[in-house]
C-alpha cells in the first residue's frame, strides 16, 4: 500500500501532497519537512530508496524517491509493494504529467495543483495503483475536463468583468515575457 | 461585495511574498475574505473559495472550516462543483469528525448518478477516507458496480472494495460472487485491480485462500499471453508489455503457492520461462525479475529453480545500477537461511558490495556478510569485516563491532586469533564498541589462561599509543591489574616481550587516573588495577600513597574505592592478598547482542513422573525438562541474536542418576511445520552413571513465524543391556525463547 506521495521541490516547499492514511494537519506538515531532509542529503549516484522516517513508520515504510531538475517525487510505500515497480510507476506518472500539460515545469504544478490531484486520482486510489496505462489516463482526464469546460461556458458572459480582462492582459504580458527571455 | 479572486491570482500573489510573515498575513486576509463568503452561502463562487483553501491546506495553513463547504459542493449539481468538494473531502476529512458521515447519503446517490464520472468520483472518495459505519452502508453499491460491464467504473469498485475489506473484514463474503469472472476481462484496468482484490482476500483469509486456488492456471494463462504476445503500443513500458500487470500477477501466484505442492507444480513452468526471457537492460526487465525470484524463493519450487533464482540475485549483484544491487541485497538476505549454501557462492560479490559508496548498500552487504560467516571463511571474512569496520561511517560502527564480536565468538579458529581480533576492534573503532563488551570481553580474557602474558602485552602497548576510547582503556587497565605480573616478568611466549618497569605500569595507570579524557567508570577501573598490583608488585608505598589521595576526591565512587582500600592497607592487611587473588574462570553466560538477550536457564525440580509413556509435561512455566525413574534432561534455551533473531538455541543437558550407564544414547527432536530444526553433535553417547557426568547437545530451532515453541523427543539408549525408546513432548518453553 501506497501511504503518500509527495512533490516538494530543491527547497522543501510542497508542490503537491496527497495523504492516504489519517495525520493530523501538523503531523502532516512534519512528514513533509521531515522526507524533504532524508530525501535531500542524498547524493545523486546512491539508490533511489531510503527507509522511511520516524513519523512516517520507521523502517517498515520504505521511501522511493526520483529528481527531476528542481522537483522530488516520493513515494512512501509499505512493504506489499515492490521497489523497482513504484520506480516505474513514478517514471509513468512523470510522463503522463508531461502529456497533459505539454513538456511539465514546476510552474505548471503551482498553477494547477487541482489538475495534479485530477491526474493522480486516476492513477492511485485509496493506497493502491489503479491505472498504469497513460493513453486511458489522458482519455479520462481530458473527458473529465470538457466536461467541466461544457459547464463553465454558460457562465463566461455572466462573469466576464472589466477587472478579469485586465488580469487577462497581464497574464498574456507576463507570459510573453518569459518567452522572450 | 466584489467577486472573490480565482486562485491563480491567489497562487502569483502568494508567491510574490519575501517572507514568512507576508505570506502568513496575505493568507490571513484571503482566509477571511473566504469565510465571509460562506457565511453568504454564495453558490457560484464556493468552488472557486474552496479550491484556495485546499492550496492553503497544502502550504500547512488550518483550513478545517472548510469541510461543511466541501459537503454542500458534494451536494450540487455541478461535476465541478463535485468534483473539488471531493476532492476537499479526501483532503481535509476523515473519520475522526463526525461531519464525514453525512456524506454517505451523497456517495450514495452519486454512485448510482447516470454519469460515469460522477460515479467513478464517488467510488474514489469511498475508497480513499470511507469509515467502516460508510463502507457497512455502501458495500451493497459497491458489489454492484463491481459487477458492471462498464471498465472504467468496474476497475475503481474493485479498489474500493478493497478498501472496504480492510476496513470491514466481515464483508468480505459479499463480494465472492462477483469475483468470479473478474479475470475473464480484457481491459488491463481492470484485471490489474482484480488481481489486487483476489490478493488482498487471499491474505486475509485461508478459506478465500485454497477457494481461489483454482485461479491458478487462469492466471498462469494471462502471464503467458502477456509475455508470448507481440509488441502492444497501449501496454508497453520499455518494450515490456504491461510490467505492472505482470508483476502484480507473480505476486499473487506466490501467495497462492506458498506451501500447496499442486499450485507450485503448475506454476514452476510459467516462473523458469520469466525468469530466462525477460530482458534485463532497463529498470521493468529487473523489475519482473526481482518479483519472479521472491515468487521462487517462497514457494515449493523444485531446486533447480530455486539455483536459479540465486543466480539472477547474485546476477544483479553485479548489476551497474545501484537500485538492483540494494534489492539484490534485500532478497538475498531473508533467503540466506534457507538457502545458505547458494548464496555462500556469491560471498565474494558480497564482500565487494562492503566497498560501495551507497550507505543503504553498505548496510546490507554488511549485514548480510555477517549471516555468511562460519567456520570455513572466518579468518578471510574477518580480515575484509576489519578493513570495513576501520573505513566506514560512525554509524555502522557500533553495529560492525557488535557483530564481529559474535561472530568471534562463534567461530574463533584459535584463542590468539579471537584475542588479535579483538584487540583490533578495540584500537580501530574503541569509542563506538557498546558498553555491555566490556563485561563480556573481560571474561572471555579470563577464561583464556594461556594467553594472559600476550594479552596485557598488548593492552599495555596499545595503552601507550592512545587513551582516548574508553572501552579499550576500562579493558586494558582491568587486564593490567589482573596479570601485572606477567607483563613486568616479561613471560610472553607468543611474541617478543617488552621490558617493562613496575614504575612505568604505574605510570601510566596514574596517567588515567588524572587524564581528561577518563570518564568516571574508567577512573574506577584504574584506581582498582593499581590496587591489584599492591599484591603483585614490590613498590608498595607508591601505590599506597596514590591510594590515599584519592581518598578526598570528588567523585563520590572514586572516593568510596579508595577509602576501603586504605583501610585494607590499614586494618585489615591480612586479608588484603586473599581479596586481590586472580580472578578465577568464570560461568559462560549467555552473551549480549545487540538486541534485547533473554536468557532462561532450565532447572528441573524433582517431581518424579512414574508412567513410562508420559505425553506431556505440564510444569510451571519457568522450568522446562523431562524426567524420568532418575533419568533426567535439562533444557537451557538461549536466544542468540545476531545476525537472525529467529534462531533459539537450545541445549540440553542429560544426566543419569542410576546405577548404570546410558550408552547408545541418541537424542532426536521434531518440530512442527512451521518450524526448522538443526541439530548439532551431542558431546558423546554415554550418559555416566550416578550422575557423573552429562552429555550435551545443542539445537538451533528457526521460527520465522514467532510461534510458540513445540517439540517432540525421542530418546534411545540402552541401559542393562537392553535397548530403550522414549517418546514425549516439550511444551512450555519459555515465551521469551520463541518471541
Amino acid at each position: 500500500m501506497i501511504k503518500a506521495i509527495l512533490i516538494f521541490n530543491n527547497h522543501g516547499k510542497p508542490r503537491m501532497s496527497k495523504f492516504y492514511e489519517h495525520y493530523t494537519e501538523d503531523t502532516e506538515q512534519q512528514i513533509i519537512r521531515e522526507t524533504f531532509h532524508l530525501v535531500s542529503k542524498r547524493d545523486e549516484n546512491v539508490c533511489n530508496f531510503l527507509e522511511g522516517g520516524l513519523l512516517i513508520g520507521g523502517s517498515e515504510n520504505k521511501l522511493i524517491y526520483r529528481h527531476y531538475a528542481t522537483l522530488y517525487f516520493v513515494f512512501c510505500v509499505d512493504s506489499s509493494e515492490s521497489e523497482l515497480g513504484i520506480l516505474d510507476l513514478i517514471q509513468v506518472f512523470v510522463e503522463t504529467l508531461d502529456k497533459c500539460f505539454e513538456n511539465v515545469c514546476e510552474l505548471d504544478l503551482i498553477f494547477h495543483l487541482d489538475k495534479v490531484h485530477n491526474i493522480l486520482a486516476e492513477m492511485v486510489m485509496g493506497g493502491m495503483v489503479l491505472e498504469t496505462n497513460m493513453s486511458e489516463i489522458i482519455t479520462q482526464v481530458e473527458a473529465q475536463g470538457k466536461m467541466e469546460k461544457s459547464e463553465r461556458l454558460q457562465d463566461v458572459f455572466v462573469e466576464f468583468s472589466h477587472q478579469d480582462l485586465l488580469d487577462f492582459y497581464n497574464q498574456m504580458e507576463m507570459i510573453q515575457t518569459q518567452l522572450t527571455r | 461585495m466584489p467577486a472573490p479572486i480565482r486562485l491563480r491570482e491567489l497562487i502569483r500573489t502568494i508567491r510574490t511574498a519575501r517572507t514568512q510573515a507576508e505570506e502568513r498575513e496575505m493568507i490571513q486576509k484571503e482566509c477571511a475574505a473566504i469565510r465571509s463568503s460562506f457565511r453568504e452561502e454564495d453558490n457560484t463562487y464556493r468552488c472557486r473559495n474552496v479550491a484556495k483553501l485546499l492550496y492553503m491546506h497544502m502550504l500547512g495553513y488550518p483550513a478545517h472550516f472548510g469541510q461543511l463547504e466541501c459537503l454542500k459542493l458534494i451536494a450540487s449539481q455541478k461535476f465541478t462543483d463535485k468534483r473539488i468538494g471531493y476532492l476537499g473531502a479526501m483532503l481535509l476529512l476523515d473519520e475522526r469528525q463526525d461531519v464525514h458521515l453525512l456524506m454517505t447519503n451523497c456517495i450514495k446517490n452519486d454512485l448510482n448518478h447516470s454519469t460515469q464520472y460522477v460515479q467513478g468520483l464517488a467510488l474514489c472518495t469511498l475508497g480513499c477516507m470511507g469509515s467502516s459505519e460508510m463502507c457497512r452502508d455502501l458495500a451493497g453499491e459497491v458489489e454492484k458496480l463491481l459487477k458492471t460491464s462498464n471498465s472504467y467504473l468496474r476497475k475503481k469498485a474493485a479498489l474500493c472494495a478493497v478498501h472496504v475489506i480492510r476496513k470491514v473484514p466481515e464483508l468480505m463474503e459479499m463480494f465472492l460472487p462477483a469475483t468470479k469472472n473478474l479475470l475473464s476481462e480484457k481491459n488491463h484496468g481492470v484485471l490489474h485491480t482484480s488481481v489486487v482484490l483476489l490478493t488482498e482476500m487471499c491474505e486475509r483469509s485461508p478459506d478465500m485462500l485454497s477457494h481461489f486456488r483454482k485461479l491458478v492456471p487462469q492466471l498462469v494463462r494471462i502471464l503467458k499471453n502477456l509475455i508470448m504476445s507481440g509488441y502492444s503500443p497501449e501496454h508497453d513500458v520499455s518494450g515490456i508489455s504491461d510490467p505492472f500487470l505482470q508483476v502484480r500477477i507473480l505476486r499473487l501466484l506466490r501467495i497462492l503457492g506458498k506451501g500447496d505442492d499442486d499450485s507450485s507444480e503448475a506454476m514452476n513452468d510459467i516462473l523458469a520461462q520469466v525468469a530466462t526471457n525477460t530482458e534485463t537492460s532497463k529498470n521493468v526487465g529487473n523489475a519482473i525479475l526481482y518479483e519472479t525470484v521472491l515468487t521462487i524463493m517462497d514457494i515449493k519450487s523444485e531446486s533447480g529453480l530455486r539455483v536459479l533464482a540465486i543466480n539472477i540475485l547474485g546476477r544483479f549483484l553485479l548489476n551497474n545500477d545501484k537500485n538492483i544491487r540494494y534489492v539484490a541485497l534485500t532478497s538475498l538476505l531473508k533467503t540466506v537461511q534457507t538457502d545458505h549454501n547458494a548464496v555462500q557462492r556469491h560471498r565474494s560479490t558480497i564482500v565487494d558490495c562492503l566497498k560501495d559508496l551507497d550507505v543503504s548498500i553498505k548496510r546490507r552487504a554488511m549485514e548480510l556478510s555477517f549471516a555468511l560467516v562460519n567456520g570455513n571463511n572466518i579468518r578471510g571474512m574477518m580480515k575484509e569485516l576489519l578493513y570495513f569496520l576501520d573505513s566506514c561511517d560512525p554509524d555502522f560502527k557500533a553495529d560492525c563491532a557488535s557483530g564481529i564480536f559474535l561472530a568471534a565468538e562463534k567461530y574463533a579458529p584459535s584463542k590468539r586469533w579471537h584475542i588479535d581480533t579483538i584487540m583490533r576492534v578495540l584500537t580501530t573503532a574503541g569509542s563506538y564498541v557498546r558498553d555491555d563488551s566490556v563485561p563480556n570481553l573481560i571474561q572471555l580474557i579470563t577464561n583464556s589462561v594461556e594467553m594472559h602474558a600476550y594479552t596485557v602485552q598488548r593492552l599495555y602497548k596499545a595503552l601507550l599509543d592512545d587513551i582516548s576510547q574508553q572501552p579499550l582503556v576500562q579493558v586494558a587497565s582491568w587486564c593490567i591489574g589482573e596479570y601485572g605480573d606477567l607483563l613486568v616478568s616479561g613471560q610472553c611466549e607468543e611474541e617478543e616481550p617488552i621490558q617493562v618497569s613496575e614504575d612505568e605500569v604505574l605510570d601510566v595507570l596514574e596517567g588515567l587516573l588524572v587524564s581528561n579524557l577518563s570518564t568516571p567508570v574508567t577512573r574506577g577501573y584504574s584506581l582498582t588495577a593499581i590496587m591489584k598490583l599492591s599484591t603483585r608488585f614490590s613498590s608498595l608505598n607508591r601505590i599506597k600513597k596514590v591510594v590515599s589521595i584519592y581518598g578526598s576526591s570528588i567523585d563520590v565512587e572514586l572516593q568510596q574505592r579508595a577509602v576501603e582500600y586504605n583501610a585494607l592497607f590499614k586494618k585489615y592487611d591480612h586479608m588484603r592478598p586473599a581479596l586481590l587473588e586472580r580472578m578465577p574462570i568464570m560461568e559462560k553466560t549467555a552473551t549480549n547482542g545487540p538486541s534485547e538477550t533473554v536468557q532462561t536457564n532450565g532447572e528441573t525440580d524433582s517431581t518424579i513422573l512414574d508412567t513410562k509413556h508420559l505425553p506431556s509435561i505440564s510444569q510451571p512455566a519457568s522450568q522446562v525438562g523431562f524426567l524420568k525413574h532418575g533419568f533426567s534432561i535439562q533444557t537451557c534455551a538461549h536466544f542468540r541474536s545476531n545476525p537472525n533473531p529467529n534462531i533459539a538455541v537450545i541445549t540440553i543437558h542429560a544426566t543419569n542418576s542410576t546405577e548404570a550407564d546410558m550408552t547408545e544414547f541418541v537424542f532426536q527432536a521434531a518440530v512442527p511445520k512451521t518450524f526448522q530444526l538443526q541439530l548439532l553433535s551431542p558431546s558423546s553417547n554415554v550418559v555416566p552413571a550416578f550422575n557423573q557426568g552429562s552429555v550435551t547437545q545443542v539445537i538451533r530451532v528457526l521460527n520465522p513465524q514467532k510461534q510458540q515453541l513445540r517439540m517432540r523427543i525421542k530418546l534411545t539408549y540402552t541401559h542393562k543391556g537392553s535397548p530403550v525408546q522414549d517418546l514425549a513432548e516439550v511444551n512450555n518453553f519459555p515465551p521469551q525463547s520463541w518471541q
